[in-house]
């Protein structure tokens, strides 16, 4: 039977980025509906009745949900080609232990950057440089967060650098001037087919931000 | 040496998250070295700023020196080390189910819980409202099985049971009861009590809860 892979997506959604990335390293064709997070699909929350967000992979008729849990179900099906994670169970817990601080940390902060303002935007700030500082020591001297191709690391932390340019821009700083090694990677991971095809370009996340803010009153 | 080599697990009796460590050691038949960090507001060991310099929380397991962190991570890290009896499902699709939902416990019970048991004056009617709305999505979740993956005990059982132990004192500050509200949940904690990986390590409740107040009492809530 062939394979029937749907993603319920938005185009600013890091979150669902990761989804993108992972479904092109493997080669795999999927139809991709874009939603409206103000007018939820039916289907979006049949499909995710728990938290009603994207990205939801619906495989066969079947929805995984949460990115991080889509991207190790797509590694896991899709195992014989591009493994985004190690076979050893080491590894694959240290992996699994930096994709959970970047989720807790740097994609935690990222709203509080560019949608704060004064004190509250200079501490977010600071906290994000220090999350990205330790995300260089963790890279190392390797080009990829899993050595020599990107893994699940990369694909965790990669589309949240779509939102630097919105962070710099509202925050007015430079990251590459703090953490060069990071967006060095960055630069690194786009080079890569599966990345650029499923990032932004940072101006247009740059418009999709001024848009919140004018709606919601804070521009 | 034991099954597996060297393992130690720095540890606090009352924390949930090492509590799932040792009963996923204990379902593998794995034997272990407990190190309790007796300070966890003051003087944390070396030991443990070493091997967790990132969060400098426990638990941690150290296996054969390599540290781990991260609850959750390590009860996969022993499941797919020491594969025999499997606690996550075998079908991808069900892994991936057992890893959403405990992503769904890790992010949720936990603060839902606090907001209730260390609230300053009189509980929010919301904080009990979110409690038990967050305990009826898990109800939904176990639906008529036995245990989350089914008829046998596993990864999400291990996962969510460390944290009732601190439902006595959560009901205390509440005002309510677990097996009234959500009787399928009671009743899925009264089948896990049964086994003795879980009942030799889950903290008597009464314990719990006088730990409760010295907490409330340090913060200044009381």
């Amino acid at each position: 039977m062939e394979d029937k892979v749907i993603l319920l997506d938005l185009w600013s959604s890091s979150f669902a980025m990761r989804v993108k990335i992972a479904l092109a390293e493997k080669g795999i064709e999927y139809d991709c509906k874009a939603e409206n997070l103000f007018d939820k699909s039916p289907l979006l929350l049949e499909m995710n009745p728990t938290h009603k967000r994207v990205p939801v992979l619906i495989h066969n008729g079947k929805p995984i949900c949460e990115s991080l849990v889509i991207v190790e179900y797509i590694d896991e099906v899709w195992h014989d080609k591009s493994p985004l994670l190690s076979s050893d169970p080491y590894q694959r817990s240290e992996a699994r232990f930096w994709a959970d601080y970047v989720d807790k940390k740097i994609f935690g902060i990222g709203k509080r950057v560019w949608s704060s303002k004064g004190e509250d935007q200079e501490a977010a700030k600071k906290e994000l440089i220090e999350y990205l500082k330790t995300m260089e020591e963790e890279l190392g001297e390797k080009h990829f967060f899993g050595g020599d191709t990107i893994g699940f690391v990369d694909v965790a932390l990669v589309p949240i650098t779509s939102w630097f340019y919105t962070f710099e821009t509202y925050g007015n700083f430079s990251i590459e001037a703090e953490c060069p090694k990071i967006i060095a990677w960055a630069k690194r991971c786009l080079g890569k087919e599966s990345v650029a095809k499923s990032l932004p370009h940072p101006h247009n996340i740059y418009a999709y931000a001024l848009g919140l803010k004018k709606k919601f009153g804070s521009a | 040496m034991s099954k597996g080599g060297e393992i130690v697990l720095l540890d606090c009796w009352v924390s949930p998250f090492c509590i799932r460590v040792k009963i996923a050691l204990a379902e593998k038949g794995v034997e272990y070295e407990t190190r309790a960090e007796e300070d966890l507001f003051g003087d944390k060991s070396d030991l443990l700023l070493t091997s967790n310099p990132i969060h400098k929380k426990v638990p941690v397991l150290l296996h054969n020196g390599k540290p781990l962190c991260e609850s959750t991570i390590i009860v996969n890290y022993i499941d797919e080390t020491w594969p025999s009896p499997p606690l996550l499902p075998t079908s991808t699709y069900n892994r991936a189910q057992a890893r959403f939902w405990a992503d769904f416990i890790d992010k949720k019970v936990f603060d839902a819980g606090h907001n209730i048991w260390a609230s300053k004056g009189v509980v929010p009617e919301t904080a009990k409202k979110d409690f038990i709305e967050i305990l009826k999505q898990l109800e939904g979740a176990l639906g008529e099985k036995d245990f989350f993956g089914g008829d046998s005990f596993g990864f999400l059982d291990i996962i969510l049971i460390p944290l009732t132990s601190w439902f006595y004192t959560i009901e205390k500050f509440g005002g309510f009861e677990v097996k009234e509200v959500c009787p399928k949940i009671s009743a899925w904690m009264n089948r896990c009590m049964e086994r003795e990986t879980v009942a030799k390590v889950l903290p008597d409740p009464e314990k719990v809860y006088e730990f409760a107040i010295m907490i409330r009492k340090m913060l200044g809530i009381e």
